[in-house]
């Protein structure tokens, strides 16, 4: 007899965003009854395949077949049809629907094509959940109303009332409380008992160690290793793989010593209730202090915090020993900080808006009298301070929408550079950079620290951290676990830290 | 598209920034094509006046009647595009202009005579824009509903205060302003009130850290704040202008019709917010132009004038209103994808 084939085998699959080279020719092979974990740092292409494998993206070359047949997945209904199904992080849940309601979205029991059988819908619904080991959800209330975890084990009855024979699950685990993610892994057992595989992402070695039977590596949008076994592989192996890399930043010099002097920003006891856990920090002028941390320990949270976009639980932030209002940003920015955020467009631009008047925005007192604004003025600021940042293109009256995604970052900079800020807070600083144009802003950040700024940097990528800050702060679901100078770590350690919790020896 | 060289950079010419010809040129190149459009249906639109109605169409008393006709909406318009640039929008002018217009010509205001009624005008209109403005900014409500509720409270209060009934305005000095053959500096007093808001409003939204702060707010009010820009403030500020824009034009509205009237302002908002948008304001905020917005009344209120003169029935003045509002808007689409 020959050997069974495996149910799902992806090969050499390759997909490109404009810029972005996404997957560069992957291979998958998952067998039925297994679980089968995919582990890769943020950007390696982990969402690309599986939405590839969704149906949610084509790719754009490369042959998925599905129990030895070569199939298109040519949207997501396509792949629902085979039995694949995929819950995401971010829940695609219908607020205002009853759980039931949810669970039969798309595919409801219906009387003459058209009437819901409510009963029925009802019925099957409450039966899924009991296979859940949730019979205590409601099939009637509101979904709005539950918790993370319960919205989560509806979005999983969803996948399972189709006849669903492969599940993926993004990261399933990271919203979940230790009993909940026991209870998920009870669930993930009794699945693949009945022989529906499972691809499980996380970014938590030790619940692919419990769960998963092989593992496939992710890097750069490559495969760098296939089916290794979950459970004996070690872990400084698999760090290995997943840190090995191709490019190589290029960082600027640090200064010698650590710039002598008081801090400037000072963070004392500063938390938030769900977000992070009380923090202290300082961070004096000329120095570059970066928090290292995986998406959702809570980088981006402190950060906004700090700035006063989010009001603090506890404690409280000085600058130059002088706390400001909590929660004002305003009383921030008059202080002399100046955040660049993660989502640049959404938080920071005014898209429709010229760089001028993007980099002017935060200083226009400084341009006009009695609200008068002198234009003149204004765009000579403007052609200073992006000039001295080396802008491309050199002309600040052009749309900011059209500058290129580093340029468009220099124009925040220039912003609070044109302010006269003093701490500069940078979240993601280089997220949809092309890899040239870091190294120039890495340039960049350094000589404006070399000048005086104080900086607090955070990354979700390690080697940024390490190769820019001075002083580095290792997170871990909200708790600072580690802090060291930079060039005492390395990036094996750093994400030991971030994913064991511990350090490890 | 190929990058125009700079010339090598030398110490003195680099004062004068170089490209601002070709920033020039785009600025320009850019609101020409909206406003030279609107221009071009307003001369559309006068052709077919001169040619349906070539005596009575082009006379001048004609066309004065069509300027200050359009000068009441156009100052309610002038502060709605301030509140749609916002982001905001606003329910509630036709409410106000009513509310204000009647409160101004009780008899009780009326014994203040001309400053009494102006006074009480601005006044009302800028106490309503106030309390749109805090339940917007500061009590969190939604725009739209706020100010809805604003535009049933307002006309109910005028109601009140009328019972229904007509107030007739015995001020001389009101009246004179709105007689046939009065004008000052050479135009009818109400279209040089008109023009004047028009200016201050041209300058407000482009020249001052206000028109910038509101072109921000409306275009990404994330960004705004996190640029710190007091957001809250800024919109207080905006519904303030907007019902202050109210009182003025119930004022213009007083002097016009020598009365006040509980169903003054009907429908406002909508001719209003129509004007602002076949002007090329976006309702998403963050765009918007005053002059595209007073071409906009120019043009609604020419074809109010030409079906008038040739009797033809509101029922088709609407259709063709709501007939141009949907063309505006699919031909900006199209010129705004190509550019």
């Amino acid at each position: 007899m020959a050997p069974e084939p495996p149910l799902l085998s992806m090969s050499g699959i390759t997909k490109s965003f404009p810029g972005v080279r996404a997957l560069d020719g992957v291979d998958l092979d998952v067998q039925a009854g297994e679980v089968h974990c995919l582990l890769g740092q943020n950007g390696a292409g982990k969402s690309t395949l599986i939405k590839v494998l969704a149906g949610a993206h084509q790719p754009d070359t490369g042959e998925i077949r599905w129990r030895g047949e070569a199939v298109t997945l040519r949207s997501p209904i396509a792949a629902m049809r085979l039995g694949i199904a995929t819950i995401y992080q971010e829940l695609d849940l219908v607020e205002h629907l009853s759980v039931a309601e949810n669970v039969h979205l798309g595919h409801e029991p219906t009387t003459a094509g058209f009437v819901v059988r409510g009963k029925a819908a009802k019925e099957s619904t409450t039966a899924l959940l009991k296979r859940l080991g949730h019979p205590e959800i409601d099939p009637a209330r509101l979904v709005g109303e539950l918790p993370a975890a319960q919205q989560q084990i509806v979005s999983m009855a969803r996948a399972l009332s189709h006849d669903v024979r492969l599940i993926v699950m993004d990261e399933p685990s990271a919203a979940l409380d230790p009993d909940e993610v026991d209870n998920l892994f009870r669930i993930v057992g009794a699945l693949t008992a009945a022989g529906v595989a499972v691809v499980y992402i996380s970014h938590r070695l030790e619940e692919i160690r419990r769960i998963g039977d092989r593992v496939t590596v992710l890097k750069d949008g490559r495969a760098v290793a296939n089916g290794l076994p979950a459970k004996t592989t070690p872990t400084r192996e698999v760090v290995a793989l997943m840190t090995g890399r191709n490019v190589e930043y290029v960082f600027p010099d640090r200064p010698a010593s650590p710039p002598p002097g008081e801090p400037v920003l000072t963070v004392r006891g500063l938390s938030r209730a769900g977000e992070f856990e009380p923090l202290d920090l300082e961070v004096r002028p000329g120095e570059i202090v970066g928090l290292a941390g995986l998406v959702g320990s809570g980088r981006s949270e402190i950060l906004e915090t700090v700035y006063g976009a989010r009001k603090p639980t506890t404690g409280q932030v000085l600058v130059d020993g002088k706390p400001l209002k909590p929660g004002s940003v305003r009383a921030a920015v008059r202080a002399g900080l100046g955040l660049a955020p993660e989502e640049r467009k959404a938080q920071a631009l005014l898209m429709l808006e010229s760089v001028t008047r993007n980099v002017s925005v935060s200083s226009m007192s400084r341009f006009s009298r009695g609200g008068w604004i002198d234009r003149g003025a204004e765009l000579g600021a403007a052609r200073t301070a992006t000039r001295e940042l080396s802008l491309r293109p050199d002309n600040p009256s052009v749309p900011v929408r059209t500058l290129s995604g580093g340029n468009q970052q220099k124009a925040v900079l220039a912003r609070w550079l044109l302010r006269g800020c003093k701490v500069l807070l940078l979240d993601e600083p280089t997220r949809g950079v092309d890899v040239g144009a870091r190294a120039e802003l890495y340039a960049v950040v350094r000589r404006l620290a070399d000048e005086g700024l104080a900086v607090l940097l955070v990354s979700s990528e390690v080697p940024e951290v390490l190769g820019l800050a001075d002083r580095v702060l290792v997170l871990r679901e909200g708790r600072v676990v580690h802090t060291a100078p930079a060039r005492e770590l390395d990036e094996h350690r750093v994400l030991d830290l971030v994913m064991e919790g511990s350090p490890a020896s | 598209m190929t990058q125009p060289v700079s010339p090598p950079r030398d110490s003195i010419t680099d004062k004068v920034p170089q490209d601002r010809p070709t920033a020039w040129r785009g600025l320009l190149a850019r609101t020409d094509v909206r406003t030279l459009s609107l221009l071009g249906v307003l001369a559309v639109l006068v052709l077919i006046g001169g040619i349906t109605k070539p005596d009575e169409f082009l006379d001048t008393r004609n066309l004065q009647l069509v300027l200050t006709q359009a000068s009441v909406i156009g100052v309610v318009t002038v502060g709605m595009t301030f509140v749609i640039v916002s982001g905001g929008i606003d329910l509630s002018v036709g409410a106000i202009v009513a509310l204000a217009s009647v409160w101004a010509t009780t008899v009780a205001t009326q014994e203040y005579g001309f400053a009494g009624i102006l006074f009480t005008a601005v006044v009302v209109g800028v106490g309503c824009g106030l309390v749109n403005g805090v339940l917007i900014a500061y009590g969190a409500m939604v725009p739209f509903i706020a100010t809805l509720a604003m535009l049933a409270s307002a006309r109910g209060l005028a109601l009140q205060i009328t019972d229904g009934k007509t107030q007739i305005v015995t001020v001389p000095s009101v009246l004179d302003l709105g007689e046939r053959d009065a004008y000052i500096l050479g135009v009818p007093p109400l279209v040089l009130v008109f023009a004047v808001v028009t200016v201050i409003g041209w300058l407000v939204l482009n020249r001052t850290t206000f028109g910038r702060r509101t072109v921000a707010v409306g275009g990404n009010p994330e960004a705004a704040r996190l640029a710190g820009i007091d957001v809250r403030r800024q919109r207080l500020y905006l519904y303030l202008l907007s019902g202050l824009c109210c009182g003025i034009a119930a004022f213009l509205l007083i002097v016009l019709s020598g009365s006040g009237q509980n169903t003054n302002g009907n429908l406002y908002e909508l001719d209003a917010i129509a004007a602002a948008i076949i002007g090329g304001t976006l309702l998403t905020g963050g765009r918007g132009t005053i002059t595209g917005s007073v071409l906009g009344v120019l043009i609604f209120t020419t074809i109010t004038n030409i079906f008038a003169l040739n009797n033809l029935q509101s029922d088709v003045q609407q259709i063709a209103k709501g007939a141009i509002i949907v063309a505006a808007v699919l031909v900006q689409r199209r010129t705004a994808s190509t550019t």
